[in-house]
């Protein structure tokens, strides 16, 4: 089998028994982001001193060296992530030319583990986006049809996964930037409990729903990279101290008994008829897996997208004040200070970015401050009320990723509200701050991925991992590929 | 610009202001103190706070705002607000939390300053000043807040280059400051100083902050305005907040200016707080006037919202009661000690008080040591602050230990040496670095006996035939000459036994 068809688990093990070299590893992966690279636009960047880590960890190897978890294994980095030396863009104009002087404390950590950084991946403009359309370097293409949106905003996370550039992926997901384009590209994605990873180094777009997490074509990848990225971090001060676990013990525990909930509102109004199939389909292959199905309720996440739009651009029109022009960022031509502000801000920011900061200027402004910022905190404090009650009966929550499978490039770009409705599902997680992860279920009809999410409680990414692991022993949807030439899908 | 003229000058409203007099008004006054602490790192990082080091080298990704970097609170920060609004008498809050406050500004890197808006480190307070009015009643000044928050950096213009360049400097960018901000009870300018000043001496003393205005460690706005009898009525005029004041001076100076300004203004035009909002003045110290600041200043909205970087911070009991434990006596305590317990004149304990924590600790152990706290105040008032100051010392780097002092002090007290004598020998061991009985030999100084006094004596009479005669009809003070030649033929002749020992000599 060709090193890009294996799990990051069995390359792992590959290199290990030195079955295969680092240097061959990484040049198999660059080879195909050269290749493929141009017609999907995954990466921004592919890592320059990629190959030349993979020798020095193959003379490490040779000459005895104890080596980290993930030795030699080549991982791809969302563009909003520093990498110290390494241009981090963050998919914006304005960080064009901007390379962070330190490395993000999941970055130092993925370092240590040995694993090497192939590139940086491409994503919507600080991260704000259900698409990857609002990136200055260009849209990605979806592996599964090119002409579709690999959803957003770590679309190029997802894709070059799907694509299998590369073996896993860092992704990071305020409102469902993991989980959606996840469920677009057909791999897995894991948004842990917000605190359970170190935001430290991830460039903030709303620092109280931000949370870095894995993006892998297994739930057992995912679980091998939450070993080595998760855990407290002094230099970030909402990180939890909360005990991490190794994610990969217990995967193989059986269900039997474990309760999923369902909420019947979610499976409703709204829903791609053929979604909901697949996702009823899955519900009935958790009860073969001894799972107990129950009916909740979640009455306030009706709420969510409200208050999500609300807070979400409050924090951003803060988080984005510091892109001014003085320091790092691009720079327009001015004769005044005042001047300076305006030009750079007015053309190093896209229009997603603009709207955000706009929003959340208005929200927060005297007078305004009560009836929206207030407002929309104490809507988040009743959803995770609803949540707590609901994971009283239930150790899951299962439901659909997202209304519908990816859709066509340019089809929401001129209707922002149908954009933000692509996040219905998966915002409430951020806002409650509590694990959830997308897997594969049977693609649609048409031969699109359609994704699956499970919902746990905070710091328990062990159960949905353990669920999602054998649901896809159970189901083996997540080996798809799609094939290669790309293909459209109208 | 400004202010608009709203009634015309003419109007009679306008006479009855003109028949008011300026010490009718009652100024009023709130200040707002921003007060560095003495942390050796910033308030969400690790770099340095030194002073005076190259500009931007003590900065860090945290501090210059680089992306994805986040705050961690500087544990030490909150201990020193504790402190200082313990002496303060504030309440401590039990959760205190940050929030942004936002505004853009070249020196400012992140787009916001890092807060406390609702929920400050330290609650209602109060401080007692002394005031020098008749009544010698310390005034009580109510503190409304006290909160802790991130400076900014420094900007720098360079006029001379053509391009009038501006530059930046992020090393006081995230240094502790903690705002104290009063109620308005402050009435004089001078208490506004009196304040000032017994807050410095209170967060020298709890070593929170050394204060220093040159190096703008503490800084300082005022609120004032006036309430004007008018009839049966009392006028108040808009409210001024005069920014950046950096010394004593320009504090008293100011408020005396403006309460000026605001009384010919309210003659002139009889604009009251009810027609204008808060108005932003600067004090200029060249032409000793304020001058209004931009409009667009005072109506910044600084949409302020909870950090999202941080959590809120929970203080125990415990820690506010371990570091009340810490606290030693404050500078009130200590002129309270002084006087009642070491019988010093209130002036006089004050003047000791306000030297420090240290002349204080000097002066109790030469005052406990040779048991004369008269004479120690004399001494250690006069002669140690007076050398001090000369040589520009503090009292740890001065070279008498209080031990040696107590051993100089003790031989005054008996007699060994008289007054002069004394400050020679202390000279002596303050420029030799010795101790009283090495600068007692060095001087040559040795106990003069009877014979040789009463020889002494004899001679002085014997050559001085005028001068006695002068005494002995009447004029007493001529004795001096006498005992002024003595002691150019014996330096060690003790002035009060060759005067007693004339006096009977001339008088028998
Ligand atoms: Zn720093």
């Amino acid at each position: 089998m060709t090193l890009s068809a294996l799990n990051a688990d069995v390359i792992v093990d590959q290199l290990n028994a030195g079955e295969v070299t680092a240097t061959d590893c990484v040049q198999h992966f660059l080879d195909r982001i050269q290749i493929h690279n141009a017609e999907l636009n995954a990466f921004i960047r592919v890592s320059e001193s990629a190959l030349e880590q993979a020798e020095a960890i193959d003379q490490r190897r040779k000459s005895g060296e104890s080596l980290g978890s993930l030795a030699g294994l080549p991982i791809a980095i969302k563009d909003g992530i520093c990498v110290s030396g390494q241009p981090t863009t963050a998919g914006s104009k304005m960080l064009e030319n901007f390379s962070p002087p330190y490395d993000a404390t999941i970055v130092e950590r993925l370092k240590s583990a040995d694993a090497i950084i192939i590139g940086k991946t491409n994503m919507d403009e600080f991260a704000m986006g259900s698409s990857t359309e609002n990136s200055f370097f260009g849209p990605t293409n979806n592996p599964w049809a090119t002409n579709r949106v690999p959803g957003g905003s770590s679309g190029g996370s997802a894709a070059c996964v799907a694509a299998r550039l590369a073996p896993v992926a860092i992704g990071s997901d305020t409102g469902g930037s993991i989980r959606q384009p996840a469920s677009f590209c057909g791999i897995t994605g894991l948004k842990p409990t917000y605190g359970r990873v170190s935001r430290y180094g991830l460039i903030a777009f709303a620092s109280s729903l931000d949370q870095i997490g894995p993006m892998t074509r297994t739930a057992k990848e995912s679980a091998l990279l939450m070993s080595v990225i998760a855990g407290f971090d002094p230099r970030d001060s909402t990180s939890s101290k909360e005990q991490v676990s190794d994610f990969l013990t217990g995967l193989e525990t059986p269900l039997a008994g474990l309760r999923i909930g369902v909420c019947r509102d979610h499976l409703n109004e709204g829903l791609d008829v053929e979604v909901k199939t697949k996702i009823n389909d899955a519900i009935s292959v958790f009860k073969q897996l001894g799972a107990n199905i129950e009916e909740i309720e979640l009455p306030q996440t009706k709420s969510a997208i409200a208050a999500y739009y609300i807070i979400a651009p409050c924090e951003a029109s803060s988080n984005l004040a510091r892109y001014d022009g003085v320091r790092y960022t691009f720079r327009a031509q001015a004769n005044d200070l005042e001047e300076m502000y305006r030009n750079t801000r007015g053309q190093g920011f896209g229009d997603e970015v603009k709207q955000r900061i706009m929003l959340g200027t208005y929200a927060l402004s005297s007078g305004y401050y009560e009836a929206y910022y207030l407002k929309a905190s104490k809507v988040r404090r009743m959803i995770k009320q609803d949540y707590d009650e609901a994971f009283k009966k239930v150790d899951l929550i299962l439901g659909p990723t997202t209304p519908t499978p990816a859709f066509k490039l340019g089809q929401h770009t001129q209707d922002p509200l149908a954009m933000y409705l692509a996040d219905i599902y998966t915002v409430s997680a951020n806002l409650a701050g509590i694990p959830a992860i997308s897997v594969p279920v049977e693609p649609s009809s048409t031969g699109l991925p359609i994704g699956l999410q499970l919902q746990g409680r905070a710091f328990e990414e062990n159960t949905l991992l353990r669920a999602a692991h054998q649901f896809q022993n159970e189901t083996l949807w997540h080996t798809a590929s799609p094939s290669e030439p790309w293909r459209t899908q109208s | 610009m400004e202010d608009t003229v709203l009634n015309p000058t003419s109007s009679p409203q306008s006479s009855n202001r003109r028949a008011v007099r300026f010490d009718d008004a009652q100024i009023i006054i709130g200040l707002e103190v921003h007060v560095q602490l003495d942390t050796d790192s910033k308030l969400f990082c690790g770099c340095s706070t030194r002073f005076g080091e190259a500009a931007n080298s003590q900065t860090c990704v945290v501090c210059t705002g680089m992306p994805g970097a986040l705050p961690v609170i500087n544990q030490r920060a909150l201990e020193l607000s504790i402190r200082a609004g313990l002496s303060l008498n504030c309440q401590i809050a039990r959760s205190t939390k940050w929030d942004r406050k936002n505004y853009f500004y070249p020196d400012l890197p992140k787009g916001y300053q890092i807060s406390q808006f609702d929920q400050p480190i330290c609650g209602p307070g109060h401080l007692d000043i002394e005031t020098s009015d008749a009544t010698g009643q310390a005034r009580r000044i109510r503190i409304e807040r006290a909160h802790l928050e991130e400076d900014a950096g420094k900007s720098i213009h360079d006029e001379s280059s053509r391009r009038q360049d501006s530059k930046i400097d992020l090393n006081r960018t995230g240094t502790p400051l903690l705002e104290i901000v009063t109620q308005p009870d402050i009435r004089t300018a001078a208490e506004a100083k009196a304040f000032l000043s017994e807050l410095k001496l209170i967060l020298n003393y709890i070593d929170v902050s050394d204060c220093n205005m040159q190096q703008g460690n503490l800084r300082c706005d005022a609120n004032v305005n006036l309430h004007i009898p008018l009839g049966d009525e009392q006028i108040a005029t808009p409210i001024v907040e005069i920014k950046n004041l950096n010394s004593f001076r320009a504090v008293e100076r100011s408020i005396t200016h403006e309460a000026q300004r605001q009384f010919e203004a309210w003659q002139e035009h009889g604009l009251t707080i009810a027609d204008a909002p808060k108005q932003t003045r600067g004090w200029n110290d060249h032409t000793q006037t304020t001058t209004l600041q931009r409009e667009k200043e005072d109506s910044a909205d600084y949409r302020y919202f909870p950090d999202p970087d941080l959590i809120a911070v929970k203080i125990e009991e415990s820690q506010i009661q371990e570091i009340e434990s810490q606290l030693e006596q404050l500078p009130a305590d200590l002129r309270k000690l002084l006087a009642e317990q070491y019988n010093l004149k209130s002036a006089d304990a004050s003047v000791i008080v306000s030297q420090g924590r240290g002349v204080v600790d000097y002066f109790l152990k030469v005052a406990d040591g040779c048991e004369d706290s008269k004479i120690a105040n004399n001494w250690i008032g006069q002669e140690v602050l007076r050398q001090l100051n000369e040589s520009n010392q503090t009292i740890e780097q001065y070279p008498v230990s209080p031990q040696q002092f107590t051993d100089l002090l003790k031989l005054v007290i008996a007699g060994t040496l008289d007054q002069t004598r004394g400050k020679e020998v202390l000279n002596a061991m303050v420029a030799d670095c010795i101790s009283p009985e090495e600068a007692v030999q060095q001087l040559g100084i040795k106990p003069v006996d009877n014979n040789e006094l009463v020889s002494l004596c004899e001679k002085l009479i014997d050559e001085n035939q005028d001068v006695v005669e002068q005494i002995q009809s009447g004029n007493g003070k001529a004795i001096g000459m006498l005992i002024g030649k003595a002691r150019k033929i014996n330096p060690n002749a003790n002035p009060g036994l060759v005067k007693a020992m004339l006096s009977k000599m001339i008088s028998a």
